[in-house]
């Protein structure tokens, strides 16, 4: 079995330096240079997996990043284990272990293979018309599908490697170093563009590089080498970058591509500790040029799919570029002049062809003729009808084609082998160009979608470009470039040129089989085992547009995208419905062309980097004093400051009954902080909050709503009159960025006639908030000069005063129902001034609390917290704040919503207060409110919002939104819940100190 | 991704702009004298067209400034941007 099929005289591997890998847990050898794929293929071995549905035994098909069958798990350790990998692109190193991935218990015995006697029975659409149904099932079907599907493991640990993320402008970007991006880089960077060559192999040249015989010359050499000489000189040139093992993931509008560069997967694992492993490359060219050449299109007849069957290409590429053999006696099938070319590399390296299998009858040209000369039997006009051999093709059976293509005829004869080489032509890769935006346009003649117009500054060359033999390369592409990029001359004009290629080409999409299509199996798309049956049959369906007969049929759906049946799909369609090609259109091309890992994706933004932290000047402490933190916005906030041992519910209500007992202190420096200036500072005020702003004394604060202009409340918070023309406004944490933006855009857009200027100064001051009854003693005792009496200071106003040499404002405002104090010191001086509270509260039992202290402190009151008791849906009025909304102003952001025919329902959902029955039980925020547990369905009057047990009550309290709550006061309703109902009673918000005498006490 | 050329700052990437809905919808100057249809007609009503579309962008990882653009949406092509208060250079 693991017989060497390694022959002399390759371009990529080196034979002195030995690699040895693992594979479905067996060790095998390989050489440097080696693909995964290549050194299988090297040892023998073509099986590497199971397809999706039926799970037929697949091997290796092409040598690229199209192919569908080999893809395989890596392992490389638990937390580097990779799935979806092509043994077709990932280089071996020295410990690679890899295994099958879509196949259990085992590759060569797998239980999902029952699924191919089933075939008959799993038609295009099983999974829709079956597994749909009915639809509480699903969960059932699911287990098995995906076991069984297994479509390889995710590593469940975090990825240790370094991924990075790199902007790059460039004048000329080029895509694929093949020939013609080659002469492309070569051109422009000789004439003057910043030049960038990007290309997915490891190698440059393509597939010219190995095109190394007499039956292809450029100036009298053989085309591999003058292409080679090319390239050494691409080297040297100083304003171009060359960037290997670099795949285009995506090509978006305006010329901005998103590229992978791969730096070690190549590497033995031990030499990638601390490297970068992949590059997001954020590419911005002025210019692009796509080369990305064109994929072998395979033949579709029954059982194309066995291990053995590649494309003819492939094989010719493993022989050239890897010195690997496919088989021993093979067989190749095709319907142009490429297989010949295979069949002569494969004779040059000793590698025997059995006979070649041609659909065109009448054929010629110099590749022939050599392949004739070297005694190999070619068939003309014939075509394959069947195949043989499970786990490895060991015969075919042909017959002769009819004159129109139509049916077979004659007796069939068999042929052994044991690999089968096909090639249908060429299909030019457009993916890159189609997602850019460009529109393809279908040639006749070869059957082939080219480009047509182009969205951006960009053009295709060579054969992504519909150019597919030599000569029409080196003749299109000069002039191509000379107009692309405004220059008159290139250095390929007057070039000798000489290929031995033929164009001609039989297309027939579907070859016919003395079976009936129904009982053929002819896969178009290999990854996700959809046949040509299944195309027909969603058309018999209805199905006509090419987009829903892919997602029915699933072809093209695959991690390949379809690379390889496409086209073929594409040509069935328009054969069985009798519609033309090019009216058809094509499926989208979405990015990326290649997959990427979520690492590429995600580069540095990971852990603690994944979003900024903000941190208040005081942070510090309040890590030193153990406090626990919550996240708002971007926010760390204390959230309790638990000790001995506290519990959350524990510590709270010990800060909660402190705060309202003796003294609290709590750090407000998240909240929004605008500065507001300008000779019309009060008329914007007016403007944009709900109550009347231009009476305000100087020195004086006042509480405002924000609204939307359809009315809804979306923030609040205190603003201070500091001068005439001066104010501060403060807004929610999580607010402060959305409120600056809006009040930018109404003066910028609506009202750029007023003369105000705002500046966010969130950062620049900290907010300490000391409040409870000893609140004015401690404040005194840390700002001596400053006069509190509540006749010079009373509620709702502000100082200027000085701490030490250190200038700061106090207002004395409060959110917890307390008398209360803040001070607005400069961030750097923050934590001395409240570790100054803390030493002067001392005697007091100052309190440190959280943000959750403080929602309960406030819930109490009944103050409202804008985005938690309130959703884009709650009109001032809702909230029972009819009070702040002035009816003498003309206008203000929001008024003229607040009396459309929807806001003033009646029944709408209204803020109140829930009392539950018995005093202990705590309600759920977020939980249902119903009165009629009968009706059904049960009608939803509403939710709980916000809920808390208040120490300083004893009781639980909570408030809420009810459909009518307003005028629903003392009435009893309902909060369901999963084992129990909830009786409470609706009562006015506000449960603690309505006549407001604690600010004063 | 598109490059946008910021009348104050000159050509950006996307990512530092925030698009900002139809442009040229002006608040009306008396609200309170307009029917419930005519004010849903200012606060709801938004095209979308297929085509030359005026749009408001703002700068807001830049210079902060509100501007306009016209755009085609069939094919993203950015056909002018231009200031808040200007008159479209294109009908
Ligand atoms: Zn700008």
């Amino acid at each position: 079995m693991t017989k060497n099929l390694r022959v002399k005289s390759s371009k990529l591997v080196d034979e002195t330096y030995r690699i040895s890998f693992k594979f479905n847990g067996t060790t095998y050898y390989g050489f440097k240079g080696d693909t995964l794929a290549s050194a299988l293929l090297a040892n023998n071995i073509h099986l590497v997996g199971r397809s999706f549905k039926y799970h037929r035994p697949r091997g290796i098909m092409t040598a690229g990043s199209e192919e569908p069958n080999a893809i395989v798990q890596l392992h490389n350790g638990t937390s580097r284990t990779e799935p979806n990998v092509r043994a077709t692109e990932i280089e071996i190193y020295e410990g690679l272990v890899a295994s099958s991935q879509n196949c259990w218990p085992s590759v060569k015995f797998d239980i999902g293979g029952i699924n191919n006697f089933l075939s008959p029975l799993l038609p295009a659409g099983f999974y829709y018309k079956t597994f749909m149904w009915p639809a509480s099932f699903w969960e059932k079907y699911e287990y098995f599908i995906r076991k069984s599907a297994g479509l390889g493991k995710s590593p469940d640990v975090p990825d240790p490697d370094i991924y990075e993320h790199k902007y790059i402008h460039c004048d000329v970007l080029v895509i694929g170093a093949g020939i013609s991006g080659i002469m492309a880089a070569k051109t422009a960077a000789k004439n003057g563009f910043k030049t960038l060559l990007v290309e997915e192999k490891s190698y440059l040249g393509g597939s010219t590089i190995y095109q190394d015989s007499e039956f292809f010359k450029i100036n009298n050499q053989n085309s591999a080498s003058w292409l080679e000489k090319e390239i050494n000189e691409v080297k040297k040139i100083e304003n171009l970058e060359i960037k290997t093992r670099t795949s285009v993931a995506a090509f978006h509008g305006y010329n901005f591509l998103l590229a992978r560069e791969n730096l070690t997967d190549h590497l033995p694992l031990e030499q990638r500790e601390n490297k970068t492993r992949q590059k997001l490359l954020k590419i911005r060219a002025k210019k692009v040029i796509t080369a990305t050449g064109s994929i072998e299109r395979p033949l579709i007849f029954d059982n194309n799919d066995r291990p053995g069957i590649l494309l003819s290409s492939a094989i010719k590429k493993y022989a050239d570029l890897f010195g690997v053999a496919c088989g021993e006696k093979n067989v190749l099938f095709t319907n142009n002049d490429s297989a010949y070319e295979t069949a002569i590399s494969l004779i040059q390296k000793g590698i025997k062809v059995q006979a070649i299998i041609d659909n065109r009858e009448e054929i010629d040209s110099k590749l022939i003729k050599e392949t004739e000369k070297n005694n190999i039997k070619i068939y003309k006009g014939y075509t394959i009808v069947d195949t043989f051999g499970y786990k490895r093709i060991n015969s075919v059976s042909i017959m002769k084609l009819s004159k129109d293509g139509q049916k077979v005829i004659g007796s069939k004869e068999n042929i052994s082998c044991d690999s089968l080489g096909i090639s249908g032509g060429w299909t030019p890769a457009v993916h890159l160009f189609t997602q850019s935006g460009g529109k393809l346009k279908f040639r006749d003649d070869d059957q082939v979608f080219i480009p047509n117009t182009y969205p951006s500054n960009q053009i295709s060359i060579g054969s992504c470009n519909g150019d597919f033999t030599l000569d029409e390369i080196l003749i299109n592409t000069p002039k191509l470039l000379k107009e692309f990029l405004n220059i008159t001359k290139t250095e390929y004009e007057n070039i000798e040129i000489f290929s031995a290629f033929n164009k001609s080409k039989r297309n027939i999409w579907l070859l016919p089989s003395n079976k009936i299509v129904g009982k053929t199996k002819s896969f178009v798309d290999f990854q996700n085992d959809a046949t040509a049956k299944d195309i027909k049959l969603a058309l018999r369906e209805g199905f006509r547009s090419i987009e829903h007969v892919k997602r029915y049929t699933t072809t093209g759906m695959g991690t390949d995208q379809g690379k390889l049946g496409n086209m073929h799909a594409l040509g069935i369609i328009s054969e069985t419905a009798s519609s033309k090609l090019g009216e058809l259109g094509t499926t989208t091309f979405r990015p990326p062309y290649t997959p990427l890992t979520f690492g590429t994706i995600v580069g540095r933004n990971v852990g603690k980097y994944f979003d900024i932290t903000r941190k208040t000047p005081i942070h510090e402490w309040h890590v030193e004093n153990k406090a626990e933190f919550e996240n708002v916005g971007q926010w760390k906030r204390a959230w309790y400051y638990p000790k001995n041992g506290e519990n959350m519910h524990q510590a709270v209500q010990r800060e909660s009954k402190a705060a309202r007992d003796s003294a609290g202190i709590l750090d407000a420096s998240t909240l929004g902080k605008i500065d507001i200036q300008g000779t019309d500072a009060s008329e914007f005020l007016n403007r944009v909050y709900t109550n009347a702003w231009s009476k305000l004394e100087i020195g004086k604060c006042r509480y405002g709503l924000m609204l939307n202009e359809d009315g809804m409340v979306y923030d609040d918070g205190v603003t201070t009159r500091l001068d005439e023309n001066h104010y501060i406004m403060t807004t929610t944490t999580g607010g402060a960025a959305t409120v600056l933006g809006k009040l930018e855009d109404y003066l910028q857009t609506e009202w750029p006639e007023l003369d105000v200027y705002l500046t966010s100064v969130t950062d620049h001051y900290a907010t300490i908030s000391v409040c409870g009854p000893n609140s004015k003693k401690i404040i005194q005792k840390v700002i001596p000069e400053i006069d509190l009496s509540d006749k010079d200071f009373p509620h709702m106003s502000f100082r200027n005063s000085i701490i030490g040499k250190v200038k700061c404002r106090v207002m004395r405002i409060s959110f917890t129902g307390e008398q209360s104090y803040e001070i607005n010191i400069q961030a750097n001086y923050a934590k001395s001034v409240w570790e100054n509270c803390m030493e002067a509260g001392k005697e007091f039992n100052i309190t440190p609390y959280g943000t959750e202290t403080m929602h309960l402190l406030r819930a109490e009151k009944g103050f409202i917290i804008a985005g938690q008791d309130t959703d884009a849906t709650m009109t001032p009025i809702d909230l029972q704040m009819d009070w702040i909304v002035s009816k003498k102003k003309f206008d203000f952001i929001g008024k003229r919503s607040l009396y459309r025919s929807d806001t003033i329902r009646e029944d709408r959902k209204q803020l109140v207060g829930l009392i539950t029955d018995n005093p202990e039980e705590i309600l759920e925020e977020g939980a249902q409110i119903v009165a009629d547990m009968n009706k059904t369905p049960i009608e939803m009057l509403g939710h709980v919002t916000s809920s808390y047990f208040s120490p300083n009550l004893k009781k639980s309290i909570a408030l809420g939104v009810v459909k009518g709550g307003k005028n629903m006061m003392g009435q009893k309703l309902i909060i369901p819940m999963e084992k129990k109902q909830i009786n409470v009673t609706v009562t006015d918000p506000v449960f603690l100190d309505k006549e407001n005498k604690r600010l004063n006490a | 991704m598109f490059l946008i050329n910021c009348p104050f700052c000159g050509e950006r990437e996307q990512s530092e702009f925030k698009a900002g809905g139809e442009a040229h919808i002006v608040r009306p100057k008396q609200p309170t004298e307009l029917s419930d249809d005519q004010w849903a007609e200012y606060l709801f009503m938004r095209k979308n067209i297929k085509g030359i579309q005026f749009e408001r962008w703002n700068h807001i990882h830049g210079c902060r400034k509100w501007f306009n653009m016209v755009r085609d949406t069939s094919n993203d092509e950015i056909k002018a941007v231009y200031k808040m208060g200007e008159k479209p250079p294109i009908k």
